[in-house]
């Protein structure tokens, strides 16, 4: 050892750091050794409040899995036995399905404060990435888990997201089959599905981890988007953000208890309390709300080709499926496509008007996704689709020459100037 | 191994060790040489084991086991669609009317996305029957049949509800993002009223 352990202190506490030093580790980590910018404001709830949505997840999937069977013969009923004989298995279930959807909401949230404040920007770009991936195996837990019920929509939501790659040239179709464990989604699917749905929170808990060290190597950004200079522009995050956290905590679950006890079903889709049925496919799929956006970039992806010919290099089957992932990907891209030195949307004029018009683009997305692809829709879909990657093309092309505003001396001596404004 | 002299003159053992430590004029010793081939080794027998493991989730021995049916084509009329079930999916089947033979033949190859003629879809002699897996070449929903600009209740074609792609009276790709024609799949006349599927 380079340094020699500090002498033990009396007490059961010093006698379990003498041995493990956790609790200085915590105290490091989440306590009073941690110093916090000293200006974040409530969006910066939405980190924590994404770490208590994973722990939920984890707790009421656990208890779920007690009761839940996983097989084609057995899923759908095990489902409603926990609903209807199962103590408390309504309130498991129903915390767990909307638990989903707040986890999503939440994380977009703390995503879209990324983008406006500049957060992925130097040196956070590995901090941005263990994000990208969370998101990623987010999706991919909460498509699995929505399998599980074995409705029609969890089938043909399975059906449909698995034949994406059958669009790959060549392998797609072994790779299918592989994916099923058969020639079409079937038992086997639903075993492996099962297994996955609970394996993959922990790889996210991994990856959280991850997530966490990279940002406390920097630290928070905050709503300025300049660096911290001194201690006098910190506060140790312990007890000023745990209390601060703790009131977002409240809100948030003042929402989501809201939903789990007056509107459970709105956020899922009706048709899923109708078991899976092979041979007939629901009029209208959509996947849970939380994928629309990247939906409905599936769908609006045209031919690739040469305009005003029959010559097409891409078929839109599989440059749908690029889409959907490229629109993805590319965030691993962005803190390089961002050239500009000041990260806050607050003093940056045009990037604050293009953060707002790509995230109603979004929206507009979303609600594009959750309708039949008939008429103009297609159309809609087409142009939301083509800003979504111009967002990035415009934004590579303006952050080198934005004129941006001045920034402030320091985080505390903005904080104070604002106090005296008051 | 010429070009090694010092190891394989050596007989002690610090002889030896003086060998590994000295680079010949080329900078690699034998023991990257060695470090470099057991390692190569272990990564393929890595890499081999990984083998098992991902073949594991392919379609097992039961389920490969199911791969043929036999269905009857008698009670089915002309214009009539029947689905059975085939390898978990649906396999359409078409009682095809003279209309509907002559609209399919009609169309000229230039106006389809997956060129096929007519009578490449169906068998000799047997052009009435149009036997397809009832699976969109999109993204797996099943078409319902009858739909669509290219067909008509009575006349066949089908329409995909997902993503709007519609197919013709010999189920081809004619509109909509699926690629490619409705898969026609291996099936045989085992007598004139009686086909094997697979």
């Amino acid at each position: 050892m380079a340094t020699p352990p500090k002498p033990q202190q009396p007490g059961i506490v010093g006698w379990i750091e003498y041995r493990l030093p956790i609790f200085s580790f915590i105290d490091n980590s989440l306590g009073s050794k941690y110093p916090c910018p000293r200006n974040l404001n409530y969006w910066w709830s939405f980190g924590s409040i994404a770490g208590i949505c994973l722990v939920m997840q984890i707790l009421t999937g656990l208890f779920l899995a007690m009761h839940y069977a996983a097989n084609t013969g057995l899923a759908f009923d095990s489902v409603e036995g926990i609903m209807r004989n199962v103590n408390y298995g309504w309130l498991m279930r129903y915390a767990h399905a909307v638990g989903a959807s707040m986890f999503f909401v939440v994380v977009y949230i703390h995503i879209f404060r990324g983008l406006y404040f500049g957060s992925y920007q130097r040196p956070r770009e590995l901090l941005w990435w263990f994000g990208i991936v969370i998101l990623l195996l987010m999706m991919a837990t909460a498509f699995m888990g929505y399998v599980l019920p074995w409705g029609q929509m969890s089938f043909w939501g399975a059906t449909v997201i698995t034949n994406l790659f059958s669009a790959f040239p060549g392998v797609g179709e072994s790779i299918v089959h592989w994916l099923w464990g058969g020639f079409s989604v079937d038992n086997p699917t639903l075993n492996r599905f099962y297994a996955l749905h609970f394996l993959l929170p922990f790889v996210i808990v991994g990856v959280v981890i991850f997530h966490i060290w990279a940002l406390h190597q920097h630290g928070s950004n905050n709503p300025l988007g300049i660096d911290v200079k001194t201690p006098q522009d910190t506060i140790p995050f312990h007890p000023y953000y745990t209390v601060k956290d703790a009131v977002g905590f409240g809100v948030f679950f003042l929402v989501f208890a809201w939903f789990v006890f007056f509107s459970p079903n709105s956020l899922g889709h009706p048709d899923n309390y109708i078991p899976a049925n092979p041979m007939v496919t629901p009029a209208h799929i959509v996947p849970e709300w939380y994928f629309l956006p990247f939906y409905a970039i599936l769908r609006a992806m045209p031919d690739i080709g040469i305009p005003f010919t029959n010559i097409v290099f891409i078929e839109s089957k599989l440059a749908g499926v690029l889409g959907m992932f490229g629109a993805i990907i590319v965030f691993f891209f962005l803190p390089w496509i961002d050239r500009s030195k000041v990260r806050s949307a607050t003093f940056r004029p045009v990037y604050r008007k293009m953060f707002w018009v790509f995230l109603v683009d979004c929206v507009i997305l979303g609600y594009i996704g959750s309708q039949p692809p008939e008429g103009n829709m297609v159309l809609y879909g087409r142009l939301a689709l083509a800003y979504y990657f111009a967002h990035f093309v415009i934004l590579w092309f303006v952050s080198a020459r934005e004129k941006t505003l001045p920034l402030p001396e320091s985080i505390s001596a903005s904080v104070l100037s604002s106090h005296d404004h008051h | 191994m010429d070009h090694k002299p010092h190891v394989h003159s050596a007989h002690c053992s610090h002889s030896h060790s003086h060998a590994a430590s000295a680079a010949p004029e080329d900078g690699s010793t034998r023991r990257d040489f060695m470090l470099l081939t057991a390692s190569a080794v272990a990564a393929v027998g890595a890499a081999s084991l990984a083998w098992p493991f991902i073949d594991s989730m392919n379609p097992a021995a039961d389920v490969l086991a199911l791969s043929s049916i036999e269905v009857d084509l008698s009670p089915i009329q002309p214009g009539q669609t029947i689905k059975v079930k085939w390898r978990g999916v649906p396999v359409f089947i078409r009682h095809r009317t003279p209309e509907d033979i002559a609209e399919a033949k009609a169309v000229p190859m230039a106006d389809l996305k997956d060129p096929e003629a007519d009578d490449k879809r169906v068998k000799l002699g047997k052009e009435q029957w149009l036997v397809m897996i009832g699976v969109c070449t999109h993204l797996g929903c099943i078409p319902l049949s009858g739909a669509g600009d290219f067909g008509g209740a009575d006349k066949g074609g089908w329409f995909c509800p997902c993503h709007g792609s519609q197919y013709d009276t010999a189920g081809r790709i004619r509109k909509g993002p699926a690629p490619k024609n409705l898969v026609v799949p291996q099936y045989s006349f085992l007598s004139d009223n009686r086909i094997k599927i697979g």
